[in-house]
């Protein structure tokens, strides 16, 4: 159990400055992103908005244009053995070698990873319902996730990276990947980075989020924080108004007369205090859930 | 040791634990000296962040609901705390508040609920002392 979030150690991931174009398309647009040591990174964001081209340039699928990456502070790209053996990988389409039995691709798989560990890779195959003789081309959809999930997670990797692991599955293998999720973290020192549009999932389980939006980073920003700094305020004015009223820190405003909601970004004294400045009082203060402050925030 | 998290009304889900455990010894279903779900049992249990659940604990002892043992084990304080009763009468109060505005609309006065209140509290005790 970690005891100390964030810790003091240098941070696994270190994104500076990093664009990346492809032909006309600007995928990331001077990406800057840090990655602590210990706990979940939640990387949110819609469809093309970056997640997975980011994501390739952290495991030295692609190298930086323009900017610098470092995985444990080295470059992935010139120190590919340095860093994915280090690294536990699920990718979006879980690209596994079809022609291969499960047994096959757990000794294929071992053979690049020094730390690969036999007996928990034995109980994950249990675990997950997996027979060694199946060939993956037949494997179901869940089934399929699960054998990418095993191979990412039996070298007890000390960064798991995790591309949409919940797209297009039922809960049943969502719940044994969020499982794995947690407990790579309840063991000392071990960090997570997941990418995902199904916020609820992000809100369990991060404990630190990005939300990236048409290849830029709009915010980092933990957990609690982004919590704690989000409110939807329903303000009651003296006299009734034809537009809304201008409130500092407010993203997106509606109602009529003299009741208006806001969904605003501050700590709630401040809110507070702007409300009486515009000569409102606060009828209403509420918390936001991550999947409100995410649209909010990609449609500012 | 039942624990709903929910991610759809915005509250923190450190908060839900804090907020459920409260009422879970308040209302007498964790009794005091009885040991919580370690960390990473109950994260692992509700699929949530092992952090979110080392902070929601942390709350508790500061409230003093909850303390750690020695023994590395978190346990519900013996001898009631003070929030804790004050939390029984929190609870309480929403009952009687519920029953007051239902009374009200049933149209069944004051002094007649009170006499009901009477009345039942003889004849539980009277099962009570049957049993």
């Amino acid at each position: 159990m970690p005891t100390t979030f964030p810790s003091s150690s240098p941070p696994i991931v270190e994104i500076r400055r990093v664009t990346r174009r492809f032909e006309h398309k600007t995928a990331l647009d001077d990406v800057s992103l840090s990655v602590p040591r210990g706990g979940v990174f939640g990387l949110i964001g819609g469809n093309g908005a970056g997640k997975t081209t980011l994501i390739k340039h952290i495991l030295g699928m692609l190298k930086a244009q323009s900017g610098s990456v470092q995985i444990f502070g080295l470059d992935p790209v010139q120190n590919p053995v340095g860093t994915l053996g280090r690294i536990g990988y699920l990718s979006e389409n879980r690209d596994l070698p079809d022609w291969m039995s499960v047994g096959e691709l757990m000794r294929y798989t071992q053979a690049f990873y020094p730390n690969w560990d036999p007996k928990f890779a034995e109980e994950l195959r249990e675990a997950f319902d997996l027979d060694r003789r199946s060939r993956v081309k037949t494997l179901s959809r869940g089934q399929r996730a699960r054998a990418g999930l095993l191979v990412a997670l039996a070298h007890r990797p000390e960064l798991l990276v995790l591309d949409e692991p919940s797209s297009g599955l039922d809960p049943v293998v969502r719940r044994d990947i969020l499982g794995a999720i947690i407990r790579t973290i309840a063991d000392e020192g071990r960090t997570v980075l997941f990418s995902s549009h199904l916020l609820d999932e992000v809100e369990r389980v991060a404990d630190r989020i990005a939300i990236i939006h048409e290849g830029r980073i709009l915010l980092t920003s933990s957990m609690d924080d982004i919590k704690e700094t989000h409110h939807r305020l329903t303000l009651r004015f003296e006299e009734s108004r034809e537009t809304p009223p201008a409130l500092v820190g407010a993203f997106t405003c509606e109602g009529k007369g003299t009741e208006w909601t806001y969904v605003c970004g501050g700590q709630s004294d401040q809110l507070r205090r702007a409300a009486e400045a515009i000569g409102a009082t606060v009828v209403a203060n509420t918390t936001l859930t991550l999947d409100e402050i995410f649209v909010t925030r990609i449609s500012g | 040791m039942q624990i709903h998290i929910s991610t759809n009304d915005g509250v923190p889900i450190y908060l839900q634990i804090v907020n459920q455990i409260k009422y879970l010894v308040a209302s007498g279903r964790l009794l005091p000296g009885e040991e919580l779900l370690p960390i990473r049992g109950l994260a692992e249990l509700l699929l949530i962040n092992p952090n979110t659940v080392a902070r929601a604990y942390r709350e508790l002892e500061a409230a003093g609901i909850v303390e750690k043992h020695r023994t590395a084990g978190t346990y519900v304080s013996e001898q009631g705390s003070p929030l804790a009763r004050r939390e029984r009468v929190k609870i309480l109060t929403e009952r009687v508040d519920a029953l007051l505005a239902e009374a009200r609309q049933l149209d069944v006065a004051f002094e007649d609920l009170v006499k009901l209140v009477q009345t039942r509290h003889v004849a539980m005790q009277t099962t009570r002392n049957e049993e």
